[in-house]
C-alpha cells in the first residue's frame, strides 16, 4: 500500500491505495465522493469523468499513484461557492439535460472541459466533443441545448418543439 | 401557456438538484458497515454440462469469506415466468427451472454458477481466478432456425424441441384469414429480423444483501424498476422468506428500459451469501458482466403478409413469427412477444381480419425479455414495413393508403380483430400534424440539396398505435398473467400540511417526484413545494407493480388521483365539523373547504392541523388522522398513438446513413408536464434510431458474445443523432383512467425504427436502386453498401 | 485487475532501469492497457508509468522535420501541431474522444500498433522515423503486423520526427462503436513523391498502397485512382463491415483524402 495525496475539489486528501487502485475509486471509496460515476470498463462511457491539471480524464482509466501530486475537480466541485447549482448545472436543469442521472457527472465535467476551450460552440461541435460521453435516457437533444444554454447561446430557434 | 408548478407546467425536476451534484444514491454509492465485496463466475461456454466445481484453493485466499455455488441452491426454487402461454391446441408452455445459479448445467455465455465474497472486490477477484469449474462443452444452440431443426441439441435436457410455446392469436380467426389471403387481388410478403438489443442503462445492475441474525429480517437493495415484484418473487417463489421479512429498496436508479423490471439471480445469492456469513454483501456489475446477463431484447424472425385490393384497402394481416427466449424463461419473457405483440398487430388500421403466430425458442444465449417497447416496436416495425412495401408494389402514396386505412374517429371505441377495444384516437389528426410540423410538402426541395452533395435524401413514416399503461388485472389476468396489474398509492397529509405520497411507480429517470408532485398540487391546491414522493422502499410503500410498460402515470398516478379523493372527502368530513355545517354543504376548490352559499371557510393547512389535533371530534363518525390509501386497477390499457417522419441522407460511396431530420406527432392524452414529456420521446426515438441503424446483440456460432463491450455494441451517440421535431398537440385525452393520460414513456421507441428503414428504402428507390426491398436492422454502413453495390 | 508495482519516473533512464525488472511494463496514456488489464488479458508485475517523464512531452519544428515526443498526449498534439503539419494535428484530434485525448499518447499508440489505430498512418504515410531510446526505425521498418513493431523488449518509443509534406489529409471512417477507424487512408505528397498508408481495413495492420501512390505520383488527382481496386484478401471482416466492404471503403477514402489535402 502507497499513501497517495493530491488536491481534490481545493481540499488535500491523502489514502492508502494498491497499484492497481484507480482514480475512479480512489475519489468513490477513498474520499467517499460518490458523484463519479462508473459505466463501464473498457474507457468509452464517460460517466467517470473528472478534471485531472485542468483537463478532462476519465478517471477508470488512470491510476491513483498516476494522479499523486495533481489537481482534481469533480462533480462535487462544480456548484457555486453558496452551494447553489453552477451555471452548467443550472443549465442542465433548465434544460431537462438528465434523467436518470448516471451519465450526468461525466455530461458536466466534459461540457466544462469543452467550454473552457471554446465558450461559443456550435450545435456540431457541442454533439462531436461529447462523443466519449453516453447518455441512455436524453436522446442528447436536452443535454446540447443545455450546454449551448451554458455558453449564453440561445436555443429557443434550434429546437422545434 | 404553461402554469407554474400544476398540471401542464414545464416544471424543472427537483431530483435534478441532487444528481447534478453528485449527490445521488445509487446501489453503488451505499456502503454497508461491515459488507463483503462480490463476485460471480460465469460460464464462459454456451452450453456445458457441469461436471464439478472446486471451490478449495479459492476459499484458502486472502480475505475469503465464502463461496457458494448452484449446488448451495438446489432446495430454493426457481425464478419464475410471470405469464402463462398455452399452444395452439391448448397444452401448456414448457416453463424451466431458473435456478439462483447454474447446476447441473450453464446455458449461455455469462450463466452465474458460483459467488466468491471477500473482505474486498479485489481479493473476491483474485479468488474466482482461483476456483476450478470442470465443465465439459456442449453444442451450442444459437440461432432459432437451428434450435428448431436440431431438436437433438437440447438447452435444456427436457424439453425436446427447444420450442416454449407455439401460440396462435386469435386461433380461431385463422382460417378465415387464410381464406381472405387466398382470394386477395395483392399480397404483399416481407421476412424480416428485429434484431436483438441489450439495453444498457448507464448503471449497470448491483445488488447488497443484508441480513440481520438478530431479527432474522432480510434487506435488499437493489438496481430495480420493481422493488414490489422482487420482494413477491424471491419471497414466494424462490427463497421462501416471509414476506414481512424481506424489505426491497430500490434506491435512485440509473436507467432501466425493461431491463431492471425483472428479479435477477444475483439478488438472491448475495442475500443468501449475506445469511451464510452474517454480514452485508455487496455486488455491482461491471459493464461487461451486464452484457452478458443482463435480460436482452426484441430477436425476433418474423414472416409478414398484408392482403389487400388493389387501390390499397387492406384486407387482412398475417404474421409467423420465431421469438428468441434466450437460455431461460425471464419474467416478462413470455408475455413480450404473445401479448404485448400479437394483441397490437392491427396497428391503427381497420384491416378486420389479423392472425399472429408465434413459436417461442429456447437458445443458449442471454435470456430475452421486455425491453422499451416490449413486444410493441416488433409488431409496429412489421407492419409499417409490410405496408410501406404494399405501396411500393402498387405504386401508391403511403400518405394516402394510411388514411385510407386509418380507423376513423367516430369509430371508437373500436374492437380491434386481435382482441383490444382502442377507446379514443385520432389518427388522421396526428398524421396531418406531422404533415405540417415535419414540413413533408417541401420534401423534394430537401432532396435537391441533398443530391448536391452527392448524397441521397430519403423520407421515411411510420403510424402506429401501442397498448400500454399496463395494465387491468382482469384482463392481464384473462389472458395468462400471473400476477395483478394495479398499483397503489398513499397520500398522508401531515399535521403541519405538508404532504407525502407514497407510490408504487419507481422512478429511474422518468422524473415522477417533480410531475406527482405536480398533479397532487393541482388536484389539493396546495404549492408543489410541500408534497414529497416517495418511492422504491418497500418497507414504506403499502404496495406497486413498478415502472415500465409507460404505466407509472396511468396507473400508480391514477392511483395517486384516487387516494386524494378520499383525502377530499375526509376532508370535506372535516371541514362539516369544524364549521358546523352539514358534509354534504361543503365545497373544496383552490385548497380551500366552503360552506356552499357562504364565505364561511377553512383552509387545507387548517383541516390537515385539525386532523391530528382532534380536541372535540366526534369520534364515533370522525377518526382523527388525514392518510388515505387507493389501489387502482385501470378499465383498459391505454392507446398512446402517433405518426412519425424520418429524413435520412445515405452516402452511396460509403452506405453511411444520417437521419437529416425525425419530427413526431403523438397523441398521449393529457400531458402533466411537457418539458419531461417531449424528453421521453427524445430518448425513445433515440433508442430506435438506434435499433434501426446502429445497435445489435451477435453471437457466433459457439455462442460468445461478439458485441461485449462498447467497442463492438453501438451505443447512439451525440454526433449520431439530430435535433428532434415533436408535437403532442393532437391528443384524445384517455377515456377510462381519472388523468385522462395515455403514457408515453416507450412511443419513441415503438415508432420509430420503421420510419428510419423506410427512409432508407425510399432514398434508395428514388435512386434507381429498386431492387432494394428491404434491408435488415441495423442498416450499417456495410450493410445498406453491399446492397447497392452487391 | 492483478495487483502490481507501480513506478513512476522521471527520466528516460530511470524508465529504461525500472522496466529491466522481471514482469515490468511500460504504461503511457493507459487508454488501452488500463481496460486490458482490468480483464486480466495483461497482468504485468511492475508498472513503469512514463507520464512523469517531461523530456518525452512536447512538439517541435525544426529544419521541416515535427518532432514529437513520444509521451505527448493526443491532444497536445492536436493543438500543438496544427500550424506545422495541419493533417498529423486533425488526426491527434479525431482519435477517441476528448478525455482520451488528454491520456493517450503517440508513443503508446504506435507500441501497441493495433490494426484500428490512427497514429500508425501518419507514422507510414509520411515516412516518418520513430525514435526509440535505442535507435531511430524508419516507418517502413517499424510496423511488423497486427500488434507487432520491431520494438524489442523493454524499449521505449521516446519520440517521433515527421517530415512536413506539402500536402497531407486523413480521412477516417469510424467504426461506429470503439470510434477507432474502420478504415482510414492518411495521403502525403512530398514534391513528386506520394505516400498512402491504411489502417483499420488489413488484418496485418497498417499498411502502402503502393498502386495508388503510384498512380497519385504521376496525377495527384483523386480521379487518377478510379481504375484501381484493392483485392479484399487480407481485409478485416467483422460485424461493422465485410472485406470487400473495407476493400472499397480504401479506395473512396483515399479519393477523399486527396481531394481533401
Amino acid at each position: 500500500m502507497t499513501k497517495v495525496s493530491m488536491t481534490v475539489n481545493g481540499k488535500a486528501v491523502s489514502v492508502e491505495v494498491e497499484g492497481r487502485t484507480l482514480l475512479s475509486s480512489f475519489l468513490r471509496e477513498g474520499v467517499g465522493l460518490t458523484g463519479t460515476h462508473v459505466g463501464c470498463d473498457t474507457s468509452q462511457c464517460g460517466a467517470c469523468v473528472v478534471h485531472l491539471d485542468g483537463v478532462p480524464v476519465k478517471s477508470c482509466s488512470v491510476f491513483a499513484e498516476d494522479a499523486a501530486g495533481a489537481t482534481v475537480r469533480t462533480i462535487e466541485g462544480m456548484a457555486n461557492a453558496d452551494g447553489s447549482l453552477g451555471p452548467i448545472q443550472q443549465a442542465f436543469q433548465d434544460h431537462h439535460g438528465l434523467k436518470c442521472g448516471f451519465c450526468t457527472p461525466g455530461m458536466v465535467m466534459s461540457t466544462a472541459a469543452l467550454l473552457a476551450e471554446n465558450p461559443r460552440p456550435s450545435e456540431a461541435e457541442v454533439r462531436h466533443y461529447l462523443n466519449g460521453n453516453i447518455c441512455r435516457c436524453t436522446g442528447y437533444h436536452n443535454i446540447v441545448k443545455a450546454v449551448l444554454a451554458a455558453s449564453g447561446q440561445a436555443t429557443a430557434s434550434m429546437a422545434a418543439e | 401557456m404553461p402554469k407554474d408548478g400544476g398540471i401542464g407546467a414545464s416544471t424543472v425536476r427537483r431530483e435534478d438538484i441532487r444528481f447534478l451534484t453528485g449527490k445521488g444514491r445509487y446501489t453503488a454509492d451505499i456502503n454497508l458497515r461491515g459488507q463483503g465485496y462480490a463476485c460471480f463466475l460465469r460460464s464462459e461456454v454456451a452450453n456445458g454440462r457441469i461436471n464439478g466445481i472446486d471451490t478449495t484453493a479459492a476459499m484458502a485466499m486472502p480475505g475469503v469469506l465464502t463461496i457458494l455455488t448452484g449446488a448451495d441452491f438446489v432446495a430454493m426454487g426457481g425464478n419464475p415466468a410471470g405469464w402463462f402461454i398455452p399452444n395452439r391446441d391448448g397444452t401448456p408452455m414448457k416453463e424451466p427451472k431458473r435456478p439462483v445459479l447454474a447446476h447441473g448445467k450453464v446455458r449461455h455465455v455469462g450463466d452465474a454458477y458460483a459467488i466468491v465474497v471477500a473482505e474486498t472486490l479485489d481479493q473476491a477477484r483474485d479468488a474466482a481466478a482461483a476456483v476450478e469449474a470442470d465443465i465439459t462443452e456442449l453444442p451450442a444452440i444459437v440461432n432459432m432456425a437451428d434450435a428448431v431443426a436440431n431438436p437433438a441439441n437440447r438447452v435444456h435436457d427436457e424439453i425436446a424441441d427447444n420450442v416454449c410455446f407455439d401460440w396462435g392469436w386469435i386461433e380461431a380467426n385463422r382460417a378465415a384469414v387464410d381464406a381472405a389471403f387466398d382470394t386477395a387481388p395483392h399480397v404483399t410478403t416481407l421476412e424480416l429480423v428485429n434484431n436483438r438489443l441489450i439495453p444498457n442503462a448507464m448503471e449497470t445492475r448491483a445488488s447488497i444483501g443484508d441480513f440481520d441474525s438478530g431479527t432474522g429480517d432480510y434487506k435488499l437493495y437493489t438496481t430495480s424498476q420493481n422493488p414490489h415484484l422482487t420482494r413477491l418473487l424471491i419471497a414466494a417463489f424462490v427463497m421462501a422468506i416471509p414476506e414481512n421479512k424481506l424489505t426491497v429498496i430500490a434506491p435512485d436508479v440509473g436507467g432501466g428500459f425493461g431491463s431492471k423490471i425483472y428479479h435477477y439471480g444475483e439478488e438472491a445469492a448475495v442475500l443468501a451469501a449475506s445469511k451464510a456469513i452474517n454480514r452485508p454483501v455487496k455486488w455491482v456489475a461491471e459493464r461487461s458482466e451486464s452484457f452478458l446477463s443482463d435480460a436482452h431484447g426484441r430477436d425476433h424472425v418474423t414472416k409478414i403478409q398484408l392482403a389487400s385490393d388493389l387501390q390499397g384497402n387492406f384486407l387482412a394481416l398475417r404474421s409467423e413469427t420465431l421469438a428468441n427466449m434466450g437460455a431461460y424463461l425471464s419474467n416478462f419473457s413470455t408475455a413480450t412477444p404473445t401479448f404485448l405483440h400479437g394483441t397490437v398487430m392491427a396497428g391503427p388500421y381497420k384491416t378486420p381480419l389479423v392472425y399472429v403466430n408465434v413459436k417461442a425458442v429456447f437458445t443458449n444465449t442471454a435470456p430475452v425479455d421486455a425491453y422499451r417497447g416490449a413486444g410493441r416496436p416488433e409488431a409496429t416495425y412489421s407492419i409499417e414495413r409490410v405496408v410501406d412495401k404494399l405501396c411500393r408494389e402498387l405504386n401508391l402514396d403511403p400518405i394516402a393508403v394510411r388514411r385510407a386505412n386509418f380507423i376513423s374517429p367516430e369509430q371508437f371505441p373500436y374492437t380491434t380483430p386481435v382482441g383490444l377495444v382502442y377507446d379514443t384516437g385520432n389518427y388522421k389528426a396526428t398524421l396531418d400534424k406531422l404533415v405540417q410540423i415535419g414540413k413533408l410538402g417541401s420534401f423534394e426541395a430537401r432532396a435537391k440539396e441533398t443530391a448536391r452533395k452527392g448524397k441521397l435524401r430519403g423520407l421515411g413514416l411510420s403510424t402506429w398505435v401501442e397498448a400500454c399503461g399496463i395494465a387491468p388485472s382482469n384482463l392481464v389476468g384473462a389472458l395468462g398473467a400471473r400476477v395483478g396489474l394495479f398499483d397503489a398509492a398513499t397520500v398522508r397529509v401531515n399535521a403541519t400540511g405538508n404532504i407525502s405520497v407514497m407510490t408504487g411507480a419507481h422512478s429511474h429517470g422518468q422524473g415522477h417526484e417533480t410531475v406527482f408532485a405536480q398533479i397532487v398540487a393541482e388536484h389539493l391546491g396546495v404549492p408543489a413545494s410541500s408534497v414529497d414522493i416517495v418511492h422504491g422502499d418497500t418497507s414504506k410503500i403499502p404496495f406497486g407493480m413498478g415502472s415500465y410498460g409507460s404505466r407509472s402515470l396511468v396507473v400508480a398516478g391514477s392511483a395517486i388521483v384516487r387516494a386524494m379523493e378520499k383525502i377530499v372527502a375526509k376532508g370535506k368530513k372535516i371541514a362539516a365539523h369544524m364549521l358546523e355545517a352539514g358534509e354534504g354543504d361543503i365545497l373544496f376548490a383552490d385548497g380551500t373547504f366552503s360552506v356552499s352559499g357562504t364565505n364561511r371557510s377553512k383552509t387545507f393547512g387548517e383541516i390537515a392541523f385539525s386532523a391530528y389535533v382532534p380536541h372535540n371530534y366526534p369520534l364515533a363518525t370522525l377518526e382523527p388522522g388525514l392518510e388515505e390509501t387507493s389501489f387502482y386497477d385501470p378499465g383498459n390499457f391505454t392507446y398512446p398513438a402517433g405518426a412519425y417522419a424520418c429524413e435520412v441522407e445515405v452516402d452511396p460511396e460509403t452506405g453511411r446513413v444520417e437521419i437529416a431530420s425525425f419530427a413526431c406527432a403523438d397523441d398521449f392524452g393529457n400531458v402533466m408536464n411537457p418539458m419531461i414529456v417531449n424528453g421521453q420521446v427524445h430518448g425513445g426515438v433515440a433508442q430506435g434510431i438506434g435499433q434501426a441503424l446502429l445497435e445489435a446483440a451477435a453471437y457466433d456460432e459457439n455462442g460468445q458474445l461478439l458485441t461485449g463491450s462498447y467497442m463492438d455494441y453501438t451505443m447512439p451517440r451525440a454526433d449520431d443523432l439530430p435535433m428532434f421535431t415533436v408535437d403532442h398537440s393532437c391528443n384524445t385525452p384517455c377515456t377510462h383512467n381519472p388523468l385522462g393520460a395515455k403514457g408515453c414513456g416507450e412511443a419513441g421507441a415503438i415508432g420509430s425504427p420503421p420510419a428510419v428503414v423506410n427512409a432508407v428504402i425510399d432514398a434508395l428507390h428514388r435512386a434507381g436502386h429498386t431492387h432494394i426491398t428491404h434491408i435488415d436492422m441495423p442498416l450499417t454502413p456495410s450493410r445498406v453498401w453491399s446492397a447497392i453495390h452487391g | 485487475m492483478h495487483n502490481f508495482e507501480f513506478v513512476k519516473p522521471s527520466s528516460v533512464a530511470d524508465a529504461v532501469k525500472a522496466l529491466a525488472a522481471a514482469g515490468a511494463q511500460p504504461l503511457s496514456g493507459g487508454q488501452t492497457l488500463v481496460p486490458t488489464m482490468k480483464q486480466r488479458l495483461a497482468m504485468p508485475g511492475v508498472l513503469v508509468s512514463l507520464s512523469g517523464i517531461s523530456e518525452l512531452r512536447g512538439v517541435c519544428l525544426a529544419d521541416g522535420v515535427v518532432s514529437v515526443g513520444g509521451a505527448t498526449p493526443h491532444a497536445v498534439v492536436a493543438r500543438e501541431a496544427a500550424k506545422y503539419f495541419p493533417a498529423l494535428a486533425a488526426l491527434a484530434g479525431g482519435i477517441g474522444d476528448p478525455a482520451v485525448r488528454s491520456r493517450g499518447t503517440i508513443g503508446g499508440s504506435l507500441a501497441n500498433n493495433d490494426p484500428s489505430a490512427c497514429y500508425p498512418a501518419a507514422v507510414l504515410g509520411s515516412g516518418a522515423t520513430v525514435l526509440t531510446n535505442k535507435r531511430k526505425i524508419a516507418a517502413d521498418d517499424y510496423f511488423k503486423g497486427m500488434f507487432t513493431t520491431a520494438l524489442d523488449e523493454g524499449e521505449i518509443v521516446t519520440g517521433v520526427d515527421f517530415p512536413v509534406p506539402d500536402k497531407a489529409a486523413y480521412v477516417k471512417f469510424d467504426q461506429p462503436a470503439s470510434r477507432f477507424a474502420l478504415c482510414a487512408v492518411f495521403v502525403a505528397k512530398f514534391g513528386s513523391k506520394v505516400r498512402v498508408a491504411v489502417t483499420g481495413a488489413s488484418g496485418d495492420g497498417v499498411f502502402r498502397w503502393k498502386a495508388a501512390e503510384a498512380a497519385l505520383a504521376a496525377n495527384y488527382a483523386a480521379s487518377a485512382i478510379a481504375g484501381l481496386s484493392l483485392p479484399s484478401d487480407g481485409m478485416i471482416a467483422d460485424l461493422h463491415g465485410t472485406a470487400a466492404y473495407r476493400a472499397a471503403m480504401v479506395k473512396v477514402l483515399t479519393g477523399r483524402a486527396v481531394a481533401a489535402s
